[in-house]
């Protein structure tokens, strides 16, 4: 056994504990406190008073959105170029840095031997991504972004968490369609 | 024998050996372009830079010869000065697409930046541009002259080594680049080994092209078995993308490895590309007259015929057909149990149409063992077509078939003739008209699934790693053969080919002596010019 051991007695509840009665009592102050200080503050302003307290409110999502910080890290999307085209030059730096192996890219030639190599396909499964936000930062072309503000993600299957190239280029499109889950 | 001291060291080393071969002597390795063990000297990239006392300058150490007392050093400040100034002009023009270059992690410029480079760039104006972007100059290799820093490997390279004289330098100062000569293409048979002597992208190989990262490669040694030179491989395998979709290769290339007493460090293009027969085509399961079967009930069955033929006393009328593809182990196997054993009849040879070979590696012999084959079982068998003819005249109780494509070499007739007159059961990596025509055809490992030793057309025996696992139920020869041992309880306790090649050594007088461990990655040659032992056994 080590030296150093410190044996914590839990303490006993006494017969007034037991009966929860005083925590349900301080937990029932508490709620009080802050409904009817939010209430006097949104009666205030409608009255045009305490208009520099900001009183708690609910976000009716999903009609209503909470506004998300401007570095907050959501869904991903890939940028284009003038043209339209995708940024991405499939070198796959993003697929080596994802720490949860989420990203599948397979390249191919580009008409243009300027650009020289584009994505034949470009996956990522949400359902394994942890949002660390590593491949944007190691992208070298700036093709890769997460900051569509999009947080609805959801499938009824793990297939249909997977993004493939046509989502990526286009974040506005409804995806993660349940009723077509992509094949793997 | 001039004797010097490099960085502090001394060493000893032969007349006209370069300085940079006596820094690698001691482990010292100096940044080098142009420099190739196996070329001419160019000294044209200046990037070996090295200073040596009493000279006041900076000199290669690719040109300059080892004398006696000369005193050099790699790592003084001057030294380092010098290769990153170099290095600094060769960049000037490079256009840095790494993102999209396929060399790049293997690359020489990225891997002596970091070492000597890390200079802020003091050019600012604009990047020459060549004519064109990547482009392929043959069939096999794409050229990008942009990124070429002019080592002129490539061209030497078709100067002395294929004789062809594809490449040239065209143009001066800031224009110059490298191209083929006008109304030539780069397609002689040992092309795309300027892909791999080429130091940055600007040669990248075709085939490789965009398939896979390099860093993503795992690099297992072994043993090109396009021929019977058994050229000195290392097999690359997509190694870090387990998530990638199923069904893609397992292989992504083969390059060669350097052995000065075999292919030095060539290969052909034939054996560079052979991987692709890994993957393709293969048997994967067990199958009965071409429908998937099960693998144990085949491995039985013929277990059960081995052990009632010797039962009844007639093993001798069990034909079996081993192959020059198989490894060494294999066949002392084969040896064991259908030679000493069961007195099986047995062969390893077919005839076959006379391969291409030419002066430098490529072999007439297509296959990778027929000099194993011929040490440990014999030289005085019976060959293939005889076994056809004994199986369809109905005198065979069996015929096993390793490795063989009857039906292509002997013809589908004698092959059907054949089955007819005896069970037939073939073991193949690939799918074939034997495999469809046999009872059982059960599925093996090829050599890049498993681990053993190639005797090539020298002698020389070289050992093959296990780089992938075998594909479906595919499993190795030896590890069927130890099977059938157990069902004639023979009391083999094999755990691996290691094992086999173990009691290999120690019964065939041509491997004495030699164990996995002294034969390491490079081979070592048999003994020349004693008895051979199979001789001797006659």
């Amino acid at each position: 056994m080590a030296a150093n051991v410190k044996v914590l007695k839990r303490r006993e509840l006494t017969w007034w504990e037991n009966t929860f009665l005083p925590s349900i009592y301080a937990g029932l102050v508490i709620t009080s406190r802050h409904f009817f200080g939010n209430l006097a503050i949104h009666i205030s302003h409608v009255f045009g008073l305490r208009k520099k307290e900001r009183g708690s409110t609910t976000y009716q999502y999903p009609e209503e959105k909470r506004p998300l910080a401007h570095r907050y890290r959501t869904r991903h999307r890939l940028m284009k170029r003038d043209s339209g085209e995708t940024r991405c030059v499939a070198c796959m730096l993003c697929e080596t840095i994802c720490p949860a192996h989420c990203i599948a890219i397979v390249a191919k030639e580009h008409p243009d031997p300027d650009i020289e190599k584009m994505p034949a396909s470009f996956d990522i499964d949400l359902g394994k991504c942890v949002y660390c936000g590593f491949c944007v930062e190691v992208c070298p072309e700036d093709a890769i972004r997460m900051d569509t503000g999009r947080l609805d993600i959801a499938a009824y299957s793990r297939g249909g968490m997977i993004l493939n190239f046509d989502h990526l280029m286009n974040p506005e499109l409804p995806v993660l369609d349940p009723a077509k889950p992509v094949a793997r | 024998m001039p004797k010097l001291t490099i960085d502090g060291k001394e060493v000893e080393v032969p007349k006209g050996t370069r300085l940079i071969e006596a820094a690698r002597k001691l482990g010292i390795e100096v940044a080098h372009y142009c420099y190739h063990p196996g070329l001419p000297i160019a000294g044209n990239c200046r990037m070996c830079l090295v200073e040596i006392e009493k000279n006041p300058k900076l000199q290669i150490s690719c040109h300059i010869e080892a004398a006696d007392g000369m005193v050099v050093k790699t790592q003084s400040a001057l030294a380092k000065q010098g290769r990153q100034n170099t290095l600094e002009f060769l960049l000037l023009n490079h256009p840095v697409d790494c993102p999209v270059c396929d060399q790049a992690g293997e690359c020489k410029l990225q891997d002596y930046y970091m070492e000597h480079g890390l200079h802020d760039p003091k050019f600012d104006d604009n990047k020459v541009r060549k004519s064109k972007k990547a482009f392929p100059i043959g069939p096999n290799v794409m050229l990008d002259t942009e990124r070429c820093i002019l080592c002129s490997r490539c061209v030497r390279f078709t100067d002395e080594i294929t004789k062809t004289h594809e490449f040239g330098i065209f143009n001066r100062g800031d224009h110059s680049e490298v191209g083929l000569v006008p109304g030539k293409s780069l397609d002689n048979p040992y092309s795309a080994n300027v892909v791999d002597i080429c130091p940055v992208g600007a040669l990248t190989d075709r085939d490789f092209r965009f398939k896979c990262r390099v860093w993503y490669l795992g690099k297992t040694p072994s043993v090109c078995t396009g021929c019977s030179r058994g050229c000195n491989i290392e097999i690359d395998y997509d190694r870090l993308r387990p998530h990638k979709k199923a069904g893609h290769d397992r292989i992504m290339r083969f390059k060669p490895r350097e052995n000065s007493e075999v292919n030095k460090w060539w290969i052909c293009d034939a054996g560079r590309y052979s991987y692709k027969l890994i993957d393709h085509g293969r048997l994967v399961a067990a199958k009965q007259s071409g429908i998937d079967a099960s693998l144990d009930a085949a491995l039985g069955e013929v277990a059960g015929l081995l052990a009632k033929a010797r039962e009844q006393g007639r093993s001798g009328r069990i034909g079996v057909l081993a192959s020059p593809d198989m490894t060494n182990e294999e066949l002392f196997l084969v040896r064991q149990l259908f030679r000493e054993e069961l007195s099986a009849a047995l062969a390893f040879e077919m005839a076959e149409p006379a391969g291409h070979k030419d002066d430098f590696l490529i072999t007439a012999d297509k296959h990778p063992n027929r000099a194993g084959a011929r040490e440990i079982l014999g030289t005085g068998l019976a060959k293939g077509e005889e076994l056809l003819a004994r199986a369809a005249r109905g005198d065979l109780v069996a015929l096993l078939v390793f490795h063989w494509d009857i039906a292509a070499l002997a013809g589908a007739d004698r092959l059907a003739a054949a089955a007819r007159g005896a069970p037939l059961y073939v073991f193949a990596t690939h799918e074939n008209r034997t495999t469809y025509a046999a009872r059982f055809a059960l599925p093996v490992a090829n050599f890049a699934e498993q681990s053993g030793t190639f005797t090539n057309c020298q002698g020389r025996v070289q050992r093959i790693a296990k780089a992938v696992e075998p594909l479906g139920e595919s499993r190795p020869a030896w590890k069927i053969l130890c099977e059938f041992s157990d069902a004639l309880r023979l009391g083999w306790t094999h755990e691996s080919a290691e094992s086999v090649f173990a009691e290999l050594s120690a019964s065939v007088h041509a491997f004495a002596g030699m164990s996995w461990q002294t034969l390491g990655h490079a081979g070592a040659t048999w003994k020349q010019g004693q008895p051979q032992e199979a001789a001797a056994a006659r």
